[in-house]
Parts: C-alpha cells; sequence; structure tokens
C-alpha cells in the first residue's frame, strides 16, 4: 500500500497536518516513535497566552487560539485571562515595551493599575509593579494532546502507526521509510518531527540547524482555589495556572539537562529551584503545596527562533514543519496553512521557508 | 551544600545498611539515608519509641543489631529523610527533605537500596476503611504492636499471610479465616528451594501448627472477591480459584472488621528508572526490575543497587548483597575487598535461591485481573474505574504512558505507585501483550511529594538568577 503522504511525526504540528490532508483528499499516514503527542505537544505546560508570543508570530497565535477555543472541552480549553507581572521598575519596563508592541501587533493587551489587579486576583503578591492583562489568554490541557488527536484521525479514517521510529529513508520514485514494522512507502514526506528534527532531515542528507531547548514543568498537589487566571512574568520566565482540579501548573521555560538524541531530559534542581521559587514569590500561599511531579519537554528551534514551515530545501516532494515558538497555540493553525500548502492551495498566512538564512528576521 | 560523602545510600533496610556497614569497614565516608524514623526497612523495622518494651521476635532482634551496628560505626544516618531528587556531575547530588527543609548532600557514589512495596489487585470495596496490605499489616505489628482490628481476614499469596496471620493471633486479635490463592500444591513446588533453609521452613511450619491448632481456617485456592461495608468493614466475601486464578462462582460471606490484602511484592524502582538504568522484566523478580550484578553494579557509572529494589529476593539476600556491593564499592575506590567479596557473593547466591522460590509464589496468573470489576476503583487518588482504564485502552491507548495522560491515571499523589501494575495488567488483557511488553510509565521527580518552599529554599528575590528573556 503506498500513501500520498507520509508523516514522520505524531504531535500536534503532524496530526493537525494530516487532517487537513485528508480534508483535501489525500491518503497520509502518521508515524510516531512513541505514543501519540507524548513529545512537546503533551507534555508543554499548556499555556495559551498572546503575552508570550513573538510580535511577528502575532497573527498566527490569535487564529491558533481561535481553533483552541473550537477544540473546547476536549483538549481542556479554558479561556481564563491572563496576567503578566512585573517585580521591579526593570522588569516593569520591559514589560510596557513588550506587551505595547504585541498589544500594537493585535493582541487584546491592556495595562491594569494594582487595584484592579488585587480585586481580580487577591491571593497575588503585594509586590507587583506594574502588570498586563489579556482576556484572550487561557490554557489547555497538554496530557490530553495525543487522546485527542488519536480520536480525530481515526475519526476522519486516516492511518498513524505509533512505536514506529523511521530508521532509514530512501527516495527512489517515492519516499521508502524502514520501520521496525515494515516499509512505508508513500509519494510525499512531510518531516514533523519536532525536536528529533535534526537527525529525521539528516536521514534525506539535509542538515537543518535545530537545536533543543529542555523546558521545566511542575504540577502541584489538589489546592484551595489560589488563581482564577494564568499569571506570567515580565520576562516570559513564570507561566503558572490552577486547573479546575485544583492543581496549579508551573512553567517558564527553566532549562532541564538532557538532548533529543539521549531520548530523555532531566530535570535539573538548580534550575527547578529558581523556578519554584518565582512561582511562590507571585502567590505566596503556594509555598504550602506539595509538589508531585517534575518533568521536562523538549522544544525544537532554529537559530532565528521562527518557525520551519515549508518545502524542505534540496529534496523534492518533501516538506518540514516545526520550531515554532509558541508551537502549542499555534499548532493547530499553521499546520492548516501547511497542509493548503501541500495540496498546492495558497496558505491564507504566509509560510517560513526552511531553506532561508537563519541569520536575520523572515519577512 | 551538607558535607561531601564518599558515598551516599539511600534506604537503611537489610540491604542499604549492611552496604554502608561494609563501606565504612574500609574507612569510606558512608551518608545512609531513610525516610523512617530509625534504620531496619521495612522488614526490620523498629518499634515506636512510644512503646517501652516488646517481647524479642527474629525481626526484632534483627533490626536491633543492626540498628547497633551502625550506632557503633562511622556511618551518618540521617532518618527521617527523604530524598526528593539526584543528580550526577562529577558526582553525586542528592536534594534530602528533613524536617520540612530541603538540604543539598554530594557524595562521589551512591547505593539505592529503596526495597519494595506491594501488590494489592483491587476488587470491589477494597477502598473501604479497614482493608490493609498485608506488607502494610507488618509495619503495624512492629512499630505499634497492634493487630489491624479485632476480627480479621488475612488474603494473599507466599508466605507471607501466613506470618500475618500468625503475629495478629500473637498480638491478640482473632484471624477470622486466612484466604491464599497458592494451592498446597504450589508450595510442594518450593519445597526442594525450602529444604535448603531448614531455619525458615520450621518457622513456617510452625505458623500454619499455630493457626491450624487454633481451629483458623485456611482456604487454599481462594481469594477475597469483595468487601462490605460502607465506612467499615462488615464482612468479607471470597471464591474458591480456578489453576490460573480466575475466581468461580461460588462465593462464601464471612463477618469480620478488618481485612489483609496482598498479591505479593514489586521492587521500588523509580529512583534507579529516574537515574537511566535499563529496566527488564523478571516475574521472578517481583516484574520490572533495573538491571544490576549481584555485586550491585549498573551501566551507570558510579550508581549501585541492592536488595529488594533491584529484583525481590527477600531479607537475608538484601543482607548479602548489601554487604557485597558495600565491598564493591570499596574496591572501585582502591581497597582490596575480593575475599570478602568472594564469600558474600555465595551465601548471597543461596539466599536469592530461596527468595526467588517464595517471589514465585506471589507470581499473577491470568485469573488474578477477574478480581477487579468494571466498576473497581483501580487509580484510588484519581478515582477511576477499570472501565474508564478498559475505554481508554480499546480507544487507542496501548501503554502505560497514553493511560496516564489521557486519563490522570498515575498522576495523583501516590504517582502510579498503587494503580500501575493493575494498569498494565489491563493493557494485556485488552490488547493481548505480554506483561514484560509493557513498560512502566516514565518515572518523574520528585520521588516523594515536596512541599514548594522546601523544594524552593530560602531565596531573595533580586538574587534569583533569571535568565535573558525570550526574543521579541
Amino acid at each position: 500500500m503506498s500513501y500520498d503522504i507520509a508523516i514522520i511525526g505524531g504531535g500536534i504540528m503532524g496530526c493537525a497536518t494530516a487532517l487537513r490532508l485528508a480534508e483535501g483528499g489525500m491518503h497520509p499516514i502518521v508515524l510516531d516513535q512513541g505514543d501519540l503527542g507524548q513529545g512537546a505537544s503533551g507534555v508543554n505546560a499548556g499555556t495559551l497566552s498572546l503575552q508570550i508570543k513573538r510580535v511577528q508570530l502575532m497573527p498566527y497565535a490569535l487564529r491558533g487560539h481561535d481553533l483552541w477555543a473550537q477544540m473546547g472541552d476536549a483538549v481542556g480549553f479554558h479561556k481564563s485571562g491572563g496576567y503578566t507581572l512585573a517585580f521591579n521598575a526593570r522588569e516593569a519596563e520591559l514589560l510596557t515595551e513588550r506587551q505595547t508592541l504585541k498589544a500594537e501587533a493585535g493582541a487584546p493587551i491592556e495595562f491594569v493599575s494594582n487595584a484592579q489587579l488585587r480585586r481580580a486576583a487577591p491571593n497575588l503578591t503585594q509586590n507587583v509593579v506594574a502588570a498586563s492583562y489579556c482576556a484572550e489568554d487561557g490554557y489547555a490541557n497538554s496530557s490530553l494532546t495525543g487522546q485527542y488527536y488519536r480520536g480525530r484521525l481515526q475519526d476522519a479514517g486516516i492511518a498513524y502507526r505509533t512505536h514506529s521510529p523511521v530508521t532509514a529513508i530512501d527516495k527512489t520514485t517515492a519516499f521508502e521509510l524502514a520501520t521496525p514494522q515494515g516499509t512505508v512507502r508513500a509519494k510525499r514526506l512531510l518531516l514533523a518531527a519536532g525536536a528529533w528534527l535534526k537527525p529525521v532531515a539528516a536521514m534525506l542528507g539535509v542538515d537543518l540547524p535545530v537545536q533543543a531547548r529542555v523546558n521545566t514543568v511542575s504540577v502541584t498537589e489538589r489546592m484551595p482555589p489560589l488563581m482564577s487566571s494564568v499569571i506570567g512574568h515580565a520576562t516570559g520566565l513564570l507561566t503558572m495556572k490552577q486547573k479546575a482540579n485544583g492543581t496549579v501548573l508551573i512553567g517558564g521555560g527553566w532549562q532541564g539537562r538532557g538532548t533529543p538524541q539521549d531520548g530523555r531530559g532531566t530535570v535539573a534542581s538548580d534550575t527547578l529551584r529558581p523556578n519554584l521559587a518565582l512561582a511562590q514569590y507571585a502567590v505566596p500561599s503556594l509555598g504550602s503545596a506539595r509538589v508531585l511531579r517534575s518533568w521536562t519537554g523538549f522544544e525544537a528551534n532554529v537559530p532565528d527562533f521562527y518557525p520551519l514551515a515549508g518545502a524542505l530545501p534540496h529534496v523534492a516532494g518533501a516538506y518540514v514543519l516545526g520550531c515554532v515558538r509558541g508551537g502549542y497555540t499555534i499548532g493547530p493553525y499553521i499546520s492548516r496553512l501547511m497542509g493548503d500548502f501541500i495540496l498546492g492551495q495558497e496558505p491564507e498566512l504566509p509560510l517560513f521557508d526552511p531553506g532561508r538564512a537563519y541569520t536575520k528576521e523572515p519577512t | 551544600m551538607s558535607g561531601d560523602y564518599d558515598v551516599a545510600i539511600v534506604g537503611a533496610g537489610p540491604a542499604g545498611g549492611n552496604a554502608a556497614l561494609a563501606a565504612a569497614q574500609h574507612g569510606l565516608r558512608v551518608l545512609l539515608l531513610d525516610e523512617q524514623p530509625a534504620a531496619g526497612g521495612q522488614v526490620w523495622r523498629a518499634k515506636s519509641s512510644a512503646i517501652l518494651a516488646a517481647p524479642a521476635t527474629e525481626e526484632s532482634t534483627a533490626g536491633t543489631s543492626l540498628r547497633n551496628r551502625l550506632a557503633q560505626s562511622s556511618v551518618t544516618h540521617l532518618s527521617g529523610a527523604r530524598v526528593w531528587q539526584m543528580s550526577q556531575d562529577d558526582g553525586w547530588k542528592l536534594e534530602v527533605l528533613q524536617g520540612g527543609s530541603s538540604e543539598t548532600y554530594t557524595a562521589k557514589k551512591l547505593v539505592l537500596a529503596t526495597g519494595a512495596r506491594e501488590y494489592v489487585q483491587p476488587v470491589p470495596g477494597w477502598t473501604t476503611p479497614g482493608v490493609i496490605g498485608l506488607a502494610g499489616a507488618t509495619a503495624l505489628f512492629k512499630q505499634n504492636l497492634r493487630a489491624p482490628g479485632q476480627r480479621t481476614v488475612v488474603c494473599g499469596t507466599g508466605p507471607l499471610v501466613f506470618y500475618v496471620a500468625s503475629e495478629i493471633r500473637r498480638l491478640g486479635g482473632t484471624v477470622a479465616a486466612v484466604i491464599t490463592p497458592n494451592a498446597r500444591m504450589d508450595w510442594a513446588c518450593a519445597t526442594p528451594a525450602l529444604l535448603h533453609r531448614p531455619a525458615l521452613l520450621a518457622r513456617g511450619a510452625l505458623w500454619v501448627a499455630d493457626l491450624k491448632l487454633a481451629g483458623v481456617p485456611i482456604y487454599w485456592q481462594h481469594a477475597v472477591t469483595g468487601v462490605d461495608g460502607d465506612t467499615e468493614v462488615t464482612a468479607v466475601e471470597f471464591a474458591p480459584l480456578s489453576h490460573d486464578w480466575t475466581p468461580e462462582a461460588s462465593r462464601v460471606v464471612i463477618r469480620a472488621d478488618s481485612l489483609c490484602l496482598g498479591n505479593g511484592l514489586i521492587p521500588q524502582i523509580e529512583a534507579a528508572q529516574m537515574l537511566g538504568v535499563p529496566l527488564t522484566h523478571d516475574a521472578h523478580l517481583g516484574g520490572w526490575v533495573p538491571r544490576a550484578a549481584p555485586d550491585g553494579v549498573t551501566d551507570v557509572a558510579g550508581l549501585y543497587l541492592c536488595g529488594d529494589g533491584a529484583g525481590i529476593r527477600g531479607a537475608e539476600a538484601a543482607v548479602h548483597q548489601g554487604t557485597l556491593t558495600g565491598l564493591r564499592i570499596a574496591a572501585d575506590m582502591g581497597f582490596d575487598t575480593s575475599t570478602a567479596r568472594d564469600s558474600s557473593r555465595a551465601l548471597w547466591a543461596r539466599a536469592a535461591r530461596f527468595g526467588r522460590a517464595m517471589t514465585a509464589l506471589s507470581i499473577p496468573r491470568a485469573g488474578l485481573a477477574r478480581l477487579s470489576k468494571d466498576d473497581t476503583v483501580v487509580c484510588r487518588c484519581e478515582g477511576i474505574t477499570k472501565a474508564g482504564i478498559t475505554q481508554e485502552i480499546t480507544h487507542g491507548a496501548g501503554s502505560c504512558n497514553a493511560v496516564k495522560s489521557g486519563l490522570r491515571a498515575g498522576m495523583g499523589p501516590c504517582g502510579g505507585k498503587f494503580c500501575q501494575t493493575a494498569v498494565a495488567q489491563i493493557i494485556c488483557t485488552e490488547t493481548g501483550q505480554d506483561v514484560a511488553q509493557v513498560a512502566p510509565p516514565t518515572a518523574r521527580p520528585p520521588l516523594c511529594p515536596v512541599p514548594l518552599d522546601a523544594a524552593a529554599g530560602a531565596f531573595d528575590y533580586h538574587a534569583l538568577p533569571i535568565p535573558k528573556p525570550a526574543p521579541l
């Protein structure tokens, strides 16, 4: 059996693109080395915040938010609003500068007074110097990514194989992918392997300058209500939200250790501790919560921190999608654009040429 | 940073305690960490300090001896200390929770002697107050000299069920019945191993004789199928089992106010798993075990494993493996311990053969899973039933990690310690995979729940090492 396209990587990017391609009449197959949605798609902190999106990616993030809202309960979506806090003058300056630019890019971000903030979030520290608010912000439950997309693929009749790492790729008239369960043949190929893009592209002789950050996330036991909105920090180094079940999820991109090639990242106490300290500083009563779990996820990026989304250089019929900063938020949307592109249609917003020089801002 | 040691040992039971003594005898600086108030582990657990005197038992004597030897040694023993995070750079760094705050300790070598926990097959009503684990009951006897209730049903596999029943009688409780899935024939098959340990065989025979004399009914090849009672146990229901431990239709109900229930021990592997020690499945050692040599050496440089945490072989094997591991570390740090290691290895091998035969009595058979009903809670922390888990699997979740992500089974305070064996069993039933193909879920730190303020430690906001912000 030959497929129209094989997609390596069963995260948000791979699955959502497969869904778009199937809508367009193609027969895709999704392959993942593990279970669906267990990489960055399934272990990130689930924050859907326009306040931490890059200015140039704001149009994508705004449309991404709409798609998450449509997915709704099935992915644990909550539009809670979100506050970003500054605790000193330097951070206040950073907050003002950054959030102003993001507001100009289309995010409905406003600056709020301390009085407003305390009314809305009484458990926050009194040490807030400045704060911004975005009513569009919220979160979803990233743990549900795999379950959600598995159901969507099944409903759409799209083939997928889990625990099926691709070990070699042969390009003749079509692509032949070697997996432990046998060879998969497809006319086209999409690389959507997240932090594993570099070794996957290398099987086609393409060197993608992909690196991985090792982001740490922690969760507490169930607590009485402490916060009803997403809480962030001017530097972006804290994201925090309390789920409906009372657990508090703490992220912010503090770096653990390990590489995707080793297969796993590990939590490092020298970064976990300041991450938790920052959370406790923002919400002092969090100090008594017990931390139940900390983990890491690999977030892929290229040197300019913009997406790889387009044709893979030098290999006809191959495409790549990944390295999207804010990829959880933007993933479902940019995957549609990618799907349209592969279907030969003009995407609604421009893609990001993987063949670009990575030294300057993309145009 | 609180002191640099040659060796840090997590767990002060028979294995960890003896590893500490053996390493300290060669002049190594040893840090022994254990969450309990006194050394001894589960098997040699000390009586509560509130109890002034208690009759000596084999376990209390062995425990007292270990505690005395540790007290007289150069070993630094931190009691009430929970290791919540471990990492390796040049050496090992441990974050240790003690008395509500966290301290960092460093050591060149690390020994995990984390012991075992027990598996309880979920049955209807197993979460009713008054139901406790079989091994859990032994903690009650040893530490508090208390029976679990007035009239107790004791149900489980292997020798533990007879030990628990006889201890309840010794402490003045009434045993309503002893129920074991094992048939007399299972014990007959284990006899060759038992014959090499006449003292243990005699002890076991004494337990059974005491129960017989007291007129306690022993139901071989039976299992508890349900527990009656709302806020406390009022009765226990049980049934005969087929050869593969499938419960047969007939039911017997017996009045009781408490139930001790257990299906054997499983190694506590999470610490080893987090540090990257490869796992293998061996039903004769309690299921998933981290790969380690008899002298504790693992694939991870500077990391050693000993005792039941490396495979259930029992207390005596743990003693010798602990000693062997301590001696091996001394050798790795430049001391000649080869003669002593040879004799420890021989003693370990003999004890391990016996331990393995005892563990084999608890290997779950296919029918055991049928004791859990659709509406039986499997994940206690999150209140998830067997039916919920079954549905998730039939919808395509084929691994423990996938079930955990989709349902939260294993995301509660216990971190999956109570439910993951049952989850794996349901995956096997639904997908036809062998239990050796269903890997346990990814282990996540901290090793135990840790208060956020203790983990964060004292800090000055302005001194937090905040990296430069993300690109705009």
